[in-house]
């Protein structure tokens, strides 16, 4: 029982519960049979009075009472009657409210009952005034104005008014926060005077609610608020972040670093037929299609594009969008650029989950050319087993300006920086902030400072790369913002996971930003001792405790990626990388199959690196509703029926994630040793699944 | 010190704890929705090392789970009648049925229950209208409803509905805005939209109502917080999230959760004792276990609280010597936080309670045997 202390009754605690227990049975049994018979006499009604005043939860009694009404009010004109039934159910709900004052149906009955609209309304903010001052957090109540204020039609500003006068009362009141934002949002999105343009607006809400953060730091109550209103401030416009082939780049198609349909040549089961364009934005978007998007390639005729979100799922919205341009390499003259243009017009079609548009018109340029002589294809090159020992990665050759793609991933905060001066009055809105929060942890060590700190110092990063033209890199401060979380770590330990992963965030965007540092992770894959010479354009992200990965906008040329030897629970994001052909994710925190949801959506995946994982190890799968199943409708109930692979005689029902994963899949190379789930019945399971597959671990198969 | 002056000298001691029914009849603020795990996962276990390990650790650290004196408390609690707070109660026996047999299968004791007894009773808890009362007598509700398919659920059951009428009564009370009555007198809530979109889904009749519409809802429900209210403005509150985000679970659409926003959120209910709160700035309490672990493990961020810290509470809330587990520790027991709190253990895999699945609230080998065969 809630907040009652455990002890044993005494004999006449016992005897007077009994008693007690006794007598409002004999209330329930009788009020039972008026209610089945019908019966609205004054002893019947009265009976059901006792018995929500003493037991408010009393469902059943509430709606009697509401046939009881419409009893008593069947061909009633007479108003003053009228009134006099419905005040005595306002003051029957007021007595059980005093017993419970949590009943969500003598909350509700009220609500029924001014529905009637025969009550003052006036007289319920002014009872409402009084709950509310005795329990300033009670949801029932704050439900109930926010249902009087609609009634009543009173402007928002007014009760923006009474959050002040709340918070200003007691400012550790998290429901009047709460209330504020939404009051507040309404007024912003309207455009309400007073609160247009937001920026003026944002600068007085920062002090107030710092005044509720600084005054007792450990108090929740002004923290969301406070992440809240940075997110209003660092809000912006331009959803397009980043495409392959990238701004400015020259991008030779017959060297496989580049486009892989040289090693997965057109016409095998996998890996592109052509040539693919990749558009990224920070935020999911729809309407990106040949009338949004236009594409003019000097080395192929092919307009009518189809554009794929990755991944489709039922809203549409996707980061991802994909195509892939028909071209053939015979048809080329080496020696000869030509010239490819993607371009975004200024057009309503794309927008985002938000509800932004795209506002921004945008061209990606670039220039495609063929070695001479171009280089023959090679049969069989898929039986090719791949080492991910370090001799096989060769760091020089990336860096050559032929590859200068790599070069322009770097650059990608330079893009699109037509300056806005709105942008401007933001930053320094979170500079301001920045030296507020600098003072108050020079005064005292406290969580919400450091964290608060922390996310300042990115959000001004995210917008002084975008509205100042001469950014410069040295002011970086990622080094700051990581200290910031390593304290963090040390002084909240319950929350060491949530920093770990914001600080693998931030590590990588101080990794992968910067030239220099990118190219200290870049490498050409080859595998000396193998006669055809296989080559990747790869990335080796291996042991740097990472536990969750981004700047996947940065990514988007790999096409052999080691994450081997981190903290990974999920690849959340790795779908965008729709050029990756090698993926090594061995010695991570992988616990189940649906954790690699995002591998559905990689067609060029050949070979796979998921051993010495925990598959298997978990009954809890964390990631059960975040995957394609029949669990969450996102695949028919004919789901076993589709397939038809001779899998007959296995059991789907046990291996369903796995199946759901790897189906269709195009691997030829799958390690999966030490994870709990792998036994014989798995093994052959695994290999009547992946036809493709040539190896299993160490074992050549077929 | 800071250039500006302090407006909020006042931090007034609020009442920390939501203010509670005497007769502690409603529990917490929330709903009481339940969930469950897979057969399969079971099965995986059975061969895992790991776990073996994990098991080591938390007999040693912590006293151990009390599985045969809650079995035991839960058999007496289904008998008594009689006492003042059975009474009470009695208007939502049916939910105390899913509390307590749920529980029981969780700890592999489902058979010590005749089911010949529990089934006729729940059919006997139908309207005409195809509804189910919290009792006999009673009048019908979505509350109701669900406990009922779950019992039926738990025991393969389910075949003995007139399903489509039953899936009427639930999805007659879609409104046009896609939203759910609780029953006929126009209740609106997001727990409503929880309780139809899983009862039909566990019907395999999701295609009566409008889900677009439905999800569309309870979107609107959701707050700057990340969290989710029961009507478009509503506080977030961990029950009325783990009703959304479940909702959004079911239905595949888990993409309009911002879930480092409300992971955060969640993540921070855990307080110093290890425990979980409901809302910023109120007391931990069992209840809460399930409600925020199972919206954190939707929303795949479990990771971010202290598991270990969290059992510990949930072992100090048991009454060692009869049985039972109550809110807050040395608090009175009762059916409803025993549940929470065995339900909360199985999220956080502790050895001996069998996985439960955290959108549907029933084990996971019922969940899985229902969608999955076998
Ligand atoms: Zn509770």
């Amino acid at each position: 029982m809630h907040g009652r202390p455990r002890r044993s009754p005494t004999p006449e605690e016992n005897e007077d519960s009994a008693a007690k227990g006794a007598k409002l049975r004999a209330l329930q049994k009788q009020f039972i049979e008026f209610h089945h018979s019908k019966t609205y006499t004054k002893e019947a009604i009265d009976v059901s009075t006792k018995l929500v005043e003493l037991n408010p939860e009393y469902y059943t009694a509430w709606n009697y009472r509401k046939l009881a009404v419409e009893h008593l009010l069947t061909d009633q004109t007479d108003s003053e009657y009228i009134k006099s039934v419905l005040d005595e159910e306002l003051r029957v709900v007021e007595n059980a409210l005093r017993s419970n004052f949590k009943s969500y149906g003598a909350w509700h009955h009220r609500k029924w009952v001014l529905n009637k609209g025969h009550s003052s309304a006036d007289r319920e903010l002014l009872l409402l005034k009084k709950f509310q001052k005795a329990d300033a957090r009670n949801f029932h109540a704050w439900n109930y104005r926010r249902f009087i204020t609609a009634l009543m039609n009173i402007p928002a500003e007014k009760e923006l008014n009474y959050t002040t006068d709340m918070i200003n009362d007691n400012f550790s009141n998290y429901s009047a926060w709460h209330n504020r934002s939404m009051l507040l949002s309404l007024l912003l999105n309207k455009k309400v005077a007073g609160f247009y343009p937001k920026e003026t607006f944002l600068k007085e809400e920062y002090e107030f609610v710092r005044n509720a953060l600084f005054t007792d730091p450990d108090d929740q109550s002004g923290w969301f608020y406070h992440l809240w209103l940075l997110d209003q401030t660092v809000k912006v416009d331009n959803l397009f972040v980043s495409s392959w082939p990238p701004n400015g780049s020259n991008i030779c198609a017959s060297d496989p670093l580049v486009l892989n349909q040289y090693a997965f040549p057109p016409g095998s089961a996998s890996g592109f037929e052509g040539f693919p364009i990749i558009l990224y934005f920070n935020e999911g978007v729809v309407g990106v299609n040949s009338s949004t998007v236009t594409v003019e390639c000097e080395f192929t005729s092919d307009t009518n594009l189809v554009w794929i979100p990755v991944p489709a799922n039922r809203s549409g919205y996707s980061t991802t969008w994909f195509t892939c341009l028909n071209f053939s390499m015979k048809d080329m003259l080496p020696s000869r650029h030509y010239r490819g243009k993607v371009s975004i017009a200024l057009s309503e079609g794309i927008v985002s989950s938000s509800g932004v548009c795209y506002s921004r018109p945008f061209h990606i340029e670039f220039g495609v050319f063929v070695s001479s002589p171009v280089p023959k294809l090679r049969e069989g090159l898929e039986t090719q087993r791949i080492y991910w020992s370090g001799e096989n990665f060769h760091a020089t050759e990336l860096h050559s300006e032929e590859l200068d793609f790599v070069n322009r991933f770097c650059q990608l905060r330079t893009n699109g920086s037509d300056k806005l001066e709105k942008n401007d009055m933001n930053v320094d809105i979170i500079a301001e902030e920045i030296s507020y929060f600098r003072e108050l942890l020079a005064e005292m060590e406290c969580k919400i400072g450091k964290l608060t700190l922390a996310r300042l110092l990115m959000a001004h990063d995210a917008l002084s790369s975008t509205s100042h033209d001469t950014y410069d890199q040295r002011t970086l401060p990622y080094k700051e913002i990581l200290e910031l979380y390593s304290d963090l770590m040390k002084m909240d330990p319950p929350h060491i996971h949530y920093y770990k992963d914001e600080y693998s965030l931030v590590f990588l965007k101080q990794e992968l930003s910067d030239k220099e540092s990118l190219l200290r992770y870049c490498y050409q894959y080859r595998d000396s001792s193998s006669p055809q010479n296989r080559s990747f354009a790869s990335l080796r992200l291996n042991g740097l405790s990472l536990s969750r990965i981004g700047c996947i906008e940065r990514l988007l040329w790999v096409q052999m990626l080691d994450l081997s030897e981190n903290e990974l629970r999920s690849i959340e994001g790795l779908e965008a990388m729709q050029l990756l052909c090698c993926l090594n994710l061995s010695k991570n925190k992988f616990s189940s199959f649906s954790s690699l949801e995002p591998l559905r959506q990689l067609k060029s995946l050949q070979v796979l690196d998921i051993s010495y994982n925990e598959i298997g190890a978990h009954p809890i799968d964390t990631r059960r509703y975040l995957c394609t199943s029949p669990l969450s409708h996102t695949i028919g109930s004919d789901w076993k029926k589709t397939q038809q692979l001779g899998l007959s005689d296995v059991d789907i029902s046990t291996y369903w994630d796995a199946f759901s994963i790897f189906k269709g899949a195009n691997l030829t190379q799958l390690d999966i040793v030490g994870n709990p789930i792998l036994d014989e019945k798995f093994k052959y399971f695994l290999r009547k699944l992946l036809p493709t597959m040539k190896w299993l671990d160490n074992e050549k198969s077929g | 010190m800071f250039r500006y002056s302090y407006l909020y000298t006042i931090k007034a001691h609020s009442l920390a704890v939501d203010f509670l029914p005497s007769a502690c009849t409603t529990a917490c603020d929330v709903p009481r929705p339940p969930p469950c795990p897979p057969v399969a996962a079971c099965c995986r276990l059975s061969r895992n090392s790991l776990l073996a390990g994990n098991f080591v650790f938390y007999c040693i650290e912590m006293g151990e789970l009390k599985a045969e004196k809650h079995v035991k408390y839960i058999l007496t609690v289904e008998k008594k009648k009689d006492d003042f707070e059975s009474v009470v109660m009695e208007h939502l026996r049916l939910n105390g049925a899913y509390w307590g047999l749920t529980t029981l299968d969780l700890l592999g004791k489902l058979n010590a229950v005749d089911q010949d007894e529990v089934i006729p009773w729940v059919m006997q808890c139908q309207h005409e209208s195809g509804g189910f009362g919290g009792n006999i007598g009673h009048d019908p509700h979505l509350l109701y409803t669900l406990s009922a398919i779950q019992v039926l659920a738990l025991f393969d059951k389910i075949e003995i509905l007139d399903i489509d009428k039953v899936s009427n009564y639930i999805a007659r009370l879609q409104n046009e805005d896609g939203s759910f009555a609780g029953d006929i007198w126009g209740e609106i809530d997001t727990r409503f939209s929880y309780i139809a979109i899983c009862s039909l889904a566990l019907l395999k009749r999701l295609d009566k109502i409008d889900v677009d519409k439905a999800v569309k809802y309870i979107v609107s429900c959701k707050n700057l917080d990340g969290g989710f209210g029961s009507t478009p403005g509503g506080e977030s509150h961990s029950g009325q999230i783990f009703c959304c985000v479940g909702a959004l679970a079911i239905t595949g659409s888990l993409h309009h959760v911002d879930k480092d926003l409300l992971g955060w959120w969640l993540c921070e209910r855990q307080v110093k004792s290890g425990g979980l709160n409901g809302r910023p700035e109120k007391l931990p309490d069992v209840c809460y276990s399930w409600w925020v672990l199972s919206s954190l493990i939707m929303i795949d961020r479990v990771h971010w609280i202290d598991k270990e810290k969290l059992i510990k509470f949930i072992l100090d809330c048991q009454d060692t010597e009869n049985g039972g587990i109550s809110d807050r520790p040395d608090d009175a027991v009762d059916i409803f936080h025993t549940y929470f709190g065995v339900a909360g253990l199985s999220l956080l895999e502790y050895p001996g309670v069998k996985a439960i699945d955290p959108a549907y609230a029933l084990p996971v080998d019922v969940v899985n045997r229902i969608f999955i065969g076998k």
